[in-house]
């Protein structure tokens, strides 16, 4: 193990602990938030934007993907793209099938 | 496949995995991590599989073509409580109806198509000396080996199997019998054999490749099953997800497929309700259409494989094959509901899933062209392989092309689950993909067993199923077109609307039953081939792609030396060459 | 006969077999999670009326388990990051902290079912607790693969360690992403269901 690896580790640790902070700070604004009873559209907003940015982190530093592989993303823009399609189905159930409302 | 390997050089690391050593019956034979094996395990499978999901059928066409005429002979054999004197009880009829759907998709064509064909094939053809991730593979093939045993099972429990069609639709599967809850269980062991193949195959074909071949090198064969991995990776976990939900539908007597205030047999159905049942239409559908390109890829790669071998030429139009291909994949997962056209869609919807099918037929009619126009100027050699290749062409063309009046909202309406669409699928799959699988069989199986199947044999093979196919699916236009429903156990009977058109069905059943007979050369043929069939060399067909390259039968490992690309796949009569064909991997 | 690229990286693509391995099965999972979401946000709008979360499920107990499954993945990344710097005594501490971790994640989740069914509430009462219970419970034996995975190295898989240590933090490295994306599942099953 060259000293230059062991540094470059050290540097993740240090990110990895920031992470946990930043998240564990997140976690406790997200049910802060729930405690004030916003209106549902809001509230869904606010905990969906405080869950993706949860996520992100997650996944960019413990996961790795902020220097991930080509190979990697391309694989995951796939699976992002069907994703979408699969979130759109309570829309198409739902929807009352004209384009301009009555 | 019975050569022990010769590699020796291993680190301590895989001490563990004596791969190196003579290994015993069933290490060789039976949990096997060979990719070759497990293929061949998955091939024989798939064909049994096949062979029972027709026996189920072949009751069912006696019911249509006669309904309630005693069965002779056989009828006795299934007990009173399924066939009282011989006579088709329509309980019985609708367990026959839901498990030949399941088997042959699920049991049959797609594990004889991916886990046959893409195991033993794929890695030889990129030259790999295995798949991956070789224990996955053999968890993968029992995964699915459960599954099918409990498919099998479901048969013997109390009410029989499931009796919902191959769909499942809520909520009458959910009030259904306890088969139905074993259907549900095999269904998450056969999605799960499924994921790990999947995971196996792309994991296989970006790693392993050899030296050279890069994408645009691949055999035409390879891209279909790299595309139709990742449409079993990624359509296939939402099926999944709505078989658990299904299952605690049933099991822990929830209610996400049952909306309030059902009433099953006069009685109110005592469940919370306020669940939804077009959920699980679109989320089994949202795995079922990619599905059925999954059914048809394959056989499309095999095809064209044959093609150009048997011509003695390049595919016509490559580069545009492939990309039809990848667009072929996305677009299979935005169609989905125009198998729903008469669930109460909107207009808006109907109009969007309509013109996404619409365009998604444009990329399979350019595959079809290509592979038709790569006949052009061939001195083409007529052999087994190649006439079930080219009987493919116009049978997958009919069931395609009967397809687009489903596709479009207007005309689904009238022939929505009647017959029509029965003869319309029937042709993609039956003729069209099963006479591809069966081309892939007498192609590759020089390369499993080192002998040839026999010529003859499988000519009267070819001609009989040609024939036969037609009697039996062609009629069934004419009897959808009438407005019969696909789902009466007795084949439209009691409709004064049907009775001119009756007899056809009689017509099917038959041609149905004389196909069997026109199977027994095949089994005869396959076995018997395997131990006297005509001995030859690697390259029997004289083929271009790397598979040929291997010894025949390839020991474990492939390959005696490391396969090297050099060129594209179909380097056939090339100008100024000695031979009319230039290996893959030859400098 | 070896597989290629087991332990080193292909050239063009960069990565070994079974990083990409992982990272489809993770794609396969997304599509699985995904289906729940949708399934959940369809029957939740078609419903006449639905509960706040947090009038029915405890959402202390629920925070409390959010906490501990973020720290399971911060000793996960550190097992990972102890295997690079080839110190094996403090992977096992901080891969064992993990294991222990998934277990108060479970054992807090088993209190929490058990008070449920205590009352009378069980996943046919209603589409509220049939999505919660799917969805927790589906989420539940993730989080018992992935222990039982992570136990697997600390004990008997560790002995790989001394035999190719690289492979062996390979391997630790995707059982950790799949760690982490059962923590990533969490973190959105949290307010979906506790909180909205």
């Amino acid at each position: 193990m060259t000293s230059d690896h062991a540094v470059d580790i050290d540097r993740h640790v240090r990110v990895y602990i920031s992470v946990f902070v930043a998240l564990m700070v997140l976690t406790v604004i997200t049910v802060a938030i729930s405690r004030l009873h916003l209106s549902v559209p809001l509230a869904v907003t606010v905990a969906l934007v405080v869950a993706i940015v949860k996520g992100s982190l997650v996944a960019c530093y413990f996961m790795h993907l902020i220097s991930e592989k080509k190979l990697i993303y391309a694989v995951l823009a796939v699976t992002a793209a069907f994703f979408v399609v699969l979130l759109a189905l309570p829309v198409v159930t739902h929807s009352n099938g004209y384009w301009i409302p009555e | 496949m019975s050569h022990p390997t010769t590699v020796d050089p291993h680190g301590p690391h895989v001490g563990h995995e004596a791969h190196h050593e003579e290994l015993g019956f069933w290490r060789k034979y039976v949990f096997s991590v060979d990719h070759k094996v497990i293929g061949i395990q998955y091939g024989i499978s798939g064909l049994l599989f096949l062979f029972f999901g027709f026996c189920l059928m072949m009751l069912m066409r006696w019911q249509l073509a006669y309904p309630g005429a005693p069965l002779p002979i056989i009828g006795a054999l299934f007990g009173e409580a399924r066939m009282p004197g011989g006579s088709m009880l329509p309980e019985f009829y609708n367990e026959l109806g839901a498990m030949h759907g399941t088997i042959m998709v699920f049991m049959g064509v797609v594990p004889l198509a991916v886990g046959g064909f893409g195991n033993f094939v794929l890695p030889l053809q990129i030259g790999a000396p295995d798949m991956a991730f070789p224990r996955l593979n053999m968890l993968s093939y029992w995964a699915f080996f459960l599954g099918g045993v409990t498919m099998l099972a479901s048969f013997f429990v109390p009410g029989g199997a499931a009796q919902s069609g191959w769909t499942s639709y809520s909520p009458l599967a959910i009030i259904a019998g306890s088969g139905q809850t074993w259907w549900l269980v095999g269904m998450i062991f056969l999605i799960t054999s499924s994921l790990l193949g999947a995971i196996n195959f792309i994991t296989t074909t970006i790693q392993l490749r050899a030296k050279g071949l890069m994408f645009m090198r691949f055999p035409f064969f390879v891209w279909t099953q790299f595309v139709t991995a990742f449409l079993l990776l990624l359509a296939f976990p939402p099926l999944e997800a709505a078989g658990v939900m299904q299952l605690m539908d049933r099991v822990a007597g929830t209610s996400f497929f049952l909306p309030s205030g059902l009433v099953v047999s006069g009685q109110p159905l005592q469940v919370a309700g306020s669940g939804n049942a077009l959920l699980w239409q679109h989320l089994f559908w949202f795995l079922a259409h990619p599905e059925v390109y999954v059914l048809i890829l394959p056989a499309m790669g095999i095809v064209a494989e044959i093609i150009a071998n048997n011509t003695r030429k390049p595919l016509w139009g490559y580069k545009p094959m492939v990309y039809s291909l990848v667009f072929l994949g996305f677009m299979s997962f935005i169609v989905w509901a125009h198998h729903m056209f008469m669930t109460g869609m909107g207009t808006a919807m109907a109009t969007f899933f309509q013109t996404t099918t619409m365009i998604i037929s444009i990329p399979s009619v350019v595959i079809l062209t290509a592979l038709i126009l790569s006949l052009w100027g061939g001195s083409i050699r007529f052999n087994t392989p190649m006439l079930f290749a080219l009987g493919f062409l116009p049978m997958f063309g009919i069931g395609g092309l009967t397809g687009l009046p489903l596709g479009l909202n207007v005309s689904d309406i009238p022939l929505h689950d009647t017959y029509y669409v029965i003869a319309h699928f029937h042709y993609v799959v039956a003729p069209g993909t099963i006479f591809a699988l069966f081309a892939g069989v007498y192609y590759w199986f020089p390369k499993a067993t080192g002998r040839m199947m026999n010529e003859t044999l499988g000519k009267i093979h070819f001609w009989g199923s040609m024939i036969c196919m037609n009697i039996v699916f062609m009629p069934m236009f004419i009897v959808g077109m009438a407005g019969v429903s696909r789902r009466l156990f007795d084949g439209g009977a009691t409709y004064d609307f049907a009775q001119p058109i009756l007899h056809w069905n009689a017509v099917s059943s038959w041609g149905a039953w004389i196909m069997a007979l026109f199977q027994l050369p095949f089994i005869y043929n396959f076995f018997s081939s395997m131990w006297n069939g005509e001995k030859v060399g690697d390259n029997p067909w004289e083929a271009t792609t790397i598979e040929w390259a291997a010894p025949s039968p390839p020991p474990h490992g492939n390959f005696s030396t490391e396969p090297v690309a050099h060129r594209g796949p179909y380097d056939y009569s090339l100008p100024g060459a000695k031979k009319d064909f230039v290996p893959q991997c030859e400098a | 006969m070896e597989i290629p690229y087991t332990v080193e990286a292909r050239r063009d693509t960069g990565l070994n077999n079974g990083k990409i391995g992982i990272w489809l099965f993770l794609a396969s999972e997304v599509m699985l999670f995904g289906a729940l979401f949708a399934s959940y946000i369809l029957i939740r709008t078609g419903s006449s009326s639905w509960p706040r979360g947090d009038t029915i499920l405890s959402v202390p107990l629920a925070t409390f388990n959010t906490l501990v499954l973020i720290s399971s993945s911060v000793t996960m990344v550190m097992a990972w990051a102890s295997l690079m710097r080839r110190k094996l005594g403090t992977f096992r501490m901080y891969i064992g902290g993990t294991v222990l971790l998934g277990l108060v994640f479970l054992i807090v989740k088993y209190f929490e079912y058990s008070d449920k069914f205590h009352h009378g509430h069980f996943p046919s009462t209603d589409n509220f607790y049939a999505i919660y219970f799917t969805l927790t419970g589906l989420h539940m034996l993730h989080v018992a693969g992935g222990m039982a995975v992570n136990a697997y190295f600390w004990g008997p898989g560790a002995k790989q360690y001394y035999t190719n240590p690289e492979w062996f933090t390979n391997r630790v490295e995707n059982s950790g992403l799949f760690w982490h994306f059962v923590d990533l599942v969490w973190i959105f099953l949290f307010p979906t269901l506790y909180l909205l």
